[in-house]
């Protein structure tokens, strides 16, 4: 391994740790996501069960079919949370210590993104935990809850990561938190209490098809009530991806002109 | 003159803002290696500017500087290898504790791994931070802080040292414990210390030579005797009893050199020359049958310099820039 990798993993290692625990010491942090997104789906399925009723619906246990959303709901949660660290860390002037040393700009985001990526999980495992203890059965089995890590953290990092260039684009917390209704749009305008199919409102169904978060949700969605529905995991993570990947390109950016060093 | 190939050299260094504004308005510096160089000013002169430039996180629009021999633009990593700083705010992560900021700031900073926790150890004792080194910052005063800020400024064991403001809001115990510490570093370590204060006594007291910023140009520099012999002789300044005698008072302390700026109700006098002293000025006074409330001598200070320099006070300076600010 060449000694500029190695460093650069240390770097990465260093601050991954002090972003997990940066992370955990927070219960504001942790606990809205756990419990806002259990609640949220617990209502929506005593409202929405006679759904399951429609021609079509894929299922006949609104619980089953709405236990996707917490997942992408917990995501959206580490857009803030990844957005106002880093916002606190420019407004505190750590982000100019760190530009002090002789840290790598790629090892300050990837390193950021690990506490994103712990506490993505934790979400991921409590909700599955609450999903098994309501009675939900994982149609793709044990094999397919772990698939759904996977696929909740990637897309927790991806929102975390677009946290990361709102704060550092913005500079501030505030901003960063003003930004999180408007995320909550999409997850509204998204397939989250409907299949697309059934959507009646031409709008609406135009909309939420367009709408990335519906393919995120109808991936994890697949895993619990289909099984292994291959377009539809590929969609998901080629979603996850994508919203990841441009939103490193554009967080680069953004490092850069925030840590403007010579 | 002293070698600076080592230290502080900077050329006609510039910064200017979105929207016209200079911050920094061609600025020399000649600091010799070892030296605390003072620079003094009010809030908004250019202090933090300049030293956001000389440590390569802001660069200039015009000029050139080199720090401990290296160019600023074109040498940043090599700068930043030979700098500690410990700039305006502490910059803490509230949630970590000192042994957790001092790890991963040994770690970034590539201090050999086996040598790591002793560097830290070695550092808090120094600041006597090692009884609350496993205490959340969250819960430090703003002296112990400080404190920290200055240890993890310290953990690579750099030659030059920024420090911006360091004792802002401390309390004089605090204040007087971290110029111990920072006079320390440069008479026993050899560390080039570049300091920014709006603190005349911290200038006075720390500093081997003070650079006077205002407007974001030097308008004095030298040591601080040096600066306060510029203005010459100390002044006396005198309130009569019966404030209808000021023009009497005047008339008699105008034998004895200039009259200028007084306290309120009070005449005072810029004595000329060394054929007078406070003795002179009492006799007078007496011989004049004037009865006096208070007289006092003063000693010219750096705000004297100030107030020399740009026709206004520091506290003055500083409040015609948080009405720029208002406004």
């Amino acid at each position: 391994m060449s000694t500029t990798l190695s460093t650069t993993l240390g770097q990465i290692g260093d601050l991954a740790r002090r972003s997990i625990t940066r992370t955990l010491r927070q219960p504001s942090y942790v606990i809205p996501p756990l419990i806002f997104p259990t609640l949220l789906v617990a209502v929506n399925a005593a409202g929405l069960r006679p759904s399951t009723a429609l021609e079509g619906f894929p299922t006949n246990s609104f619980l089953a079919f709405a236990i996707a959303v917490p997942f992408i709901q917990g995501a959206l949660f580490s857009t803030m949370n990844a957005g106002t660290d880093l916002a606190r860390d420019i407004q505190t002037g750590f982000l100019n210590r760190l530009a002090l040393t002789p840290m790598r700009g790629s090892a300050l985001l990837v390193g950021h993104m690990a506490g994103v990526m712990t506490l993505g999980l934790i979400q991921s495992l409590f909700y599955i935990c609450f999903a098994l203890a309501v009675g939900v059965r994982f149609e793709a089995g044990v094999g397919g809850a772990f698939v759904i890590l996977a696929l909740a953290t990637t897309i927790a990092a991806a929102f975390g990561m677009l946290g990361a260039f709102l704060a550092l684009r913005t500079g501030s917390g505030e901003s960063i938190q003003a930004t999180f209704p408007f995320l909550f749009v999409f997850l509204f305008i998204s397939s989250m209490n409907t299949p697309r199919n059934l959507i009646a409102v031409h709008w609406f169904k135009v909309a939420a098809t367009i709408n990335p978060v519906s393919y995120l949700i109808e991936g994890v969605r697949s895993l619990v009530i289909v099984g292994w529905d291959e377009t539809a995991l590929l969609r998901a993570f080629a979603v996850a991806l994508t919203i990841g990947a441009i939103s490193i390109v554009l967080a680069s950016h953004a490092l850069g002109q925030r840590m403007a060093r010579t | 003159m002293a070698d600076t190939s080592k230290g502080i050299e900077a050329a006609g260094l510039v910064r200017e803002f979105k929207g016209g504004v200079v911050a920094v308005a061609g600025i020399e510096l000649h600091v010799a290696e070892g030296e605390i160089y003072g620079f003094l000013g009010p809030n908004g002169a250019g202090k933090s500017t300049t030293v956001h430039m000389l440590t390569t996180l802001l660069p200039p629009t015009a000029g050139r500087a080199t720090v401990a021999g290296f160019d600023i633009v074109k040498q940043g990593p090599a700068v930043r290898r030979s700098i500690g700083a410990a700039l305006q705010e502490a910059a803490l992560d509230p949630v970590l504790t000192g042994r957790e900021h001092m790890r991963l700031q040994t770690a970034l900073h590539a201090v050999v791994r086996e040598e790591r926790q002793a560097r830290g150890e070695e550092l808090l004792e120094r600041v006597g931070l090692t009884a609350a080194a496993d205490r959340k910052v969250k819960t430090y005063s703003g002296g112990m802080k400080r404190r920290l800020d200055l240890a993890l400024a310290l953990v690579h064991r750099p030659r030059l040292l920024f420090l911006d403001e360091p004792t802002t809001g401390l309390d004089p115990q605090s204040r007087s414990a971290l110029w111990q510490e920072v006079a320390r570093l440069a008479k026993e370590d050899g560390v080039t210390v570049f300091l920014t204060t709006q603190y005349l006594e911290e200038a006075d007291v720390l500093c081997d030579r003070v650079g006077i910023i205002d407007q974001g140009k030097i308008v004095a520099e030298g040591t601080p005797a040096a600066l306060k012999a510029t203005i010459g002789r100390p002044t006396v300044d005198v309130v009569p009893t019966d404030h209808e005698q000021r023009h009497r008072v005047a008339d008699v302390l105008s034998r004895f050199g200039d009259l200028t700026q007084a306290s309120p109700h009070g005449v005072a006098v810029r004595l000329a020359g060394d054929e007078f002293g406070l003795a002179d000025v009492i006799r007078a006074l007496d011989a004049e049958e004037l009865h006096v409330d208070h007289l006092e001598l003063h000693s010219p200070s750096l705000d004297d310099v100030f107030l020399a320099k740009t026709g206004r006070t520091l506290e003055g300076a500083e409040g015609e820039q948080q009405a720029e600010l208002v406004s």
